[in-house]
């Protein structure tokens, strides 16, 4: 039981990762929910990597990496905005390759640092057990704000997931709450990367949702078993690095993508069971 | 639930003009500036409705999407309600071609039903008990409130499609928007359909509906618009849809005086009307 509580009663660090953890995973379950509901994936996992060069600028010129992701972020939601406006055909490889670039952009830019391969694992895999105070407090902050806009905007956001051309006409802004919607997707990705990396953050935006998705039949449901995922990853993520020495980021989203699988896998048995009695009963 | 549409359609003629919600005047519409149709000239009327005929590509749901403010129009003016489109959200229900991609939405029926209601109250105005009680009526009149807590992801094609048409129902607005409402429904749903169609035009709304169906659904109105890629004709049923104008817009000949056989069909098949609910 010991080696369950003890690594975060005694270790200060521990402790704060596994803080900084859980408000990442409330706020990821709420973005990510929605990411999900909208099929965003992908354009989540582009602004997760495109924030990669801001990042590589903050650390060579030594200002906040929060402030250098919020840059490549906004750089990022104007590149695809333009994309997506221009050609509707083309848009997702338009939009992969501005993610690659960006991501080679930042790799880029790091390499003109001295201690080169430590800043860039630090910024792909992030760094939970050097999570600071501050870092802690904007996290919280950050998770509030995302938990207010989901609230307010919940109608709108459930109607453009149904349905852009519903929400339109009955009188809410395609244009306004997508962006919105893009808006809160990279303040999460933003204080998020810190915990997993710019790398891995997009596994934690989707995966506890993924799962939650697979069992929910009410967005709310949705949410709660999200954010209950992403909270159990992040906890026996940091526990097995502990015990074993891995990487922290890394094991997180490895446990949380097994969640996710693991639910699949169950599901999909239970439904072909399902099936197998229905047709059962009809030849009776 | 027998009704006699024909009746309902006389009653209607015959309360004279109520109040115009639809003005179209030389209307050119379609995409950009690639006119679909051109010169388009009708009036809808409170508690009248108008079928929209015609093959895929047509332009009919170029033209609904005009309507509800989806699309800009090319020329010539369209008021709705007396302004220009896309400023009356609270009175316009619009039900778009189905598509089920929306249906993988982890929530239930009656949720999505729910959502008919979202424009009367903006983003936060909470619903309250009459709310509930619209949206149960609007699910029973569909036959799916035994439904309502089913998900989404677990209901047919034809389940959805009654899904959907109860949320477009539930709005309760004062223009319904209708872009072939009877894809999909078996017999039954289909009875069900027509019937909430004509309830709601006995209590007072407008409708106008885009249908490959000129046996019932054009029956129901009061006009067609026969559209092919031009306004092929419009006016009331019995005088539109002559032989030589439906071969102008589909391109064949249906067998036989087809034109005194959609005046005259009838409709009361009480038996049809809960088919295909037994699940």
């Amino acid at each position: 039981m010991d080696s369950f509580i003890t690594p975060f009663s005694t270790n200060g660090f521990m402790l704060q990762a596994l803080i900084a953890g859980m408000l990442v995973s409330i706020a990821c379950a709420i973005a990510g929910t929605f990411v999900i509901l909208r099929g965003l994936a992908f354009i989540g996992d582009a602004l997760a990597h495109g924030v990669l060069p801001g990042i590589a600028l903050a650390v060579l010129f030594g200002f906040s990496g929060i402030i250098g992701a919020a840059i490549g972020a906004g750089f990022m939601i104007g590149g695809i905005t333009l994309i997506t406006q221009r050609s509707r055909l083309s848009s997702d490889t338009a939009i992969g390759l501005l993610f690659i670039g960006m991501l080679s952009l930042g790799v880029v830019i790091v390499s003109r640092s001295t201690s080169f391969s430590g800043d860039l694992t630090r910024i792909l895999f992030g760094e939970i057990l050097g999570i600071s105070r501050s870092a802690i407090w904007l996290q919280l902050g950050a998770t509030i704000i995302v938990a207010v806009i989901a609230f307010i905007c919940a109608r709108p956001f459930l109607l453009l997931s149904f349905d852009p051309e519903q929400a339109e006409v009955a009188g809410f802004s395609v244009r306004l709450f997508h962006n919105i919607m893009l808006f809160m997707i990279a303040a999460v990705v933003i204080v998020s990367f810190q915990t997993v990396g710019t790398l891995l953050v997009f596994g934690l935006l989707i995966a506890p949702a993924g799962a939650g998705a697979l069992l929910a039949r009410r967005i709310g449901a949705m949410m709660m078993w999200a954010a209950l995922f992403g909270i159990l990853s992040m906890y026996l993520g940091l526990l097995t690095s502990y015990h074993f020495n891995l990487a922290a980021g890394a094991s997180i989203i490895l446990v949380a993508v097994s969640i996710f699988f693991i639910i699949f896998v169950i599901k999909n048995l239970h439904q072909r069971q399902a099936s197998n009695h229905k047709d059962g009963d009809h030849d009776h | 639930m027998t009704i006699n549409k024909n009746a309902v359609l006389l009653n209607n003629l015959g309360t004279g003009a109520g109040g115009l919600h639809i003005k179209a005047t030389h209307l050119d519409i379609g995409y950009k500036n690639e006119a679909v149709v051109g010169d388009i000239s009708f009036e809808l009327r409170q508690g009248e409705a108008i079928a929209l005929i015609g093959t895929n590509g047509s332009g009919k749901s170029t033209l609904l999407k005009t309507i509800v403010g989806l699309l800009k129009s090319i020329s010539g003016e369209l008021s709705v309600f007396g302004m220009p489109p896309g400023n009356n959200h609270s009175r316009i229900a619009y039900l778009g071609q189905f598509h089920n991609s929306g249906f993988v939405l982890p929530i239930r029926a009656i949720d999505l039903v729910r959502m008919g209601r979202y424009p009367l109250h903006g983003l936060l105005h909470p619903m309250g008990k009459k709310d509930d009680e619209i949206v149960k009526a609007a699910m029973h009149s569909m036959g799916v409130e035994d439904l309502a807590n089913a998900s989404l992801r677990s209901l047919s094609g034809g389940q959805q499609q009654r899904v959907y048409l109860a949320q477009a129902l539930a709005h309760k607005a004062d223009l319904l928007v209708m872009d072939e409402p009877t894809t999909g429904l078996d017999a039954g749903g289909r009875e069900l359909c027509l019937n909430a169609i004509n309830d709601e035009l006995c209590r007072g709304a407008s409708v106008i509906m885009a249908t490959h169906d000129i046996q019932e659904e054009a029956a129901l109105c009061h006009q067609v618009m026969l559209l092919a890629h031009k306004v092929v004709g419009i006016g009331a049923p019995d005088k539109v849809m002559t032989p030589d104008a439906l071969l102008e817009t589909f391109g064949v000949v249906v067998a036989g005086e087809n034109k005194l056989h959609v005046l005259e069909c009838k409709h009361g098949h009480d038996d049809h009307e809960r088919q295909g609910l037994n699940r």
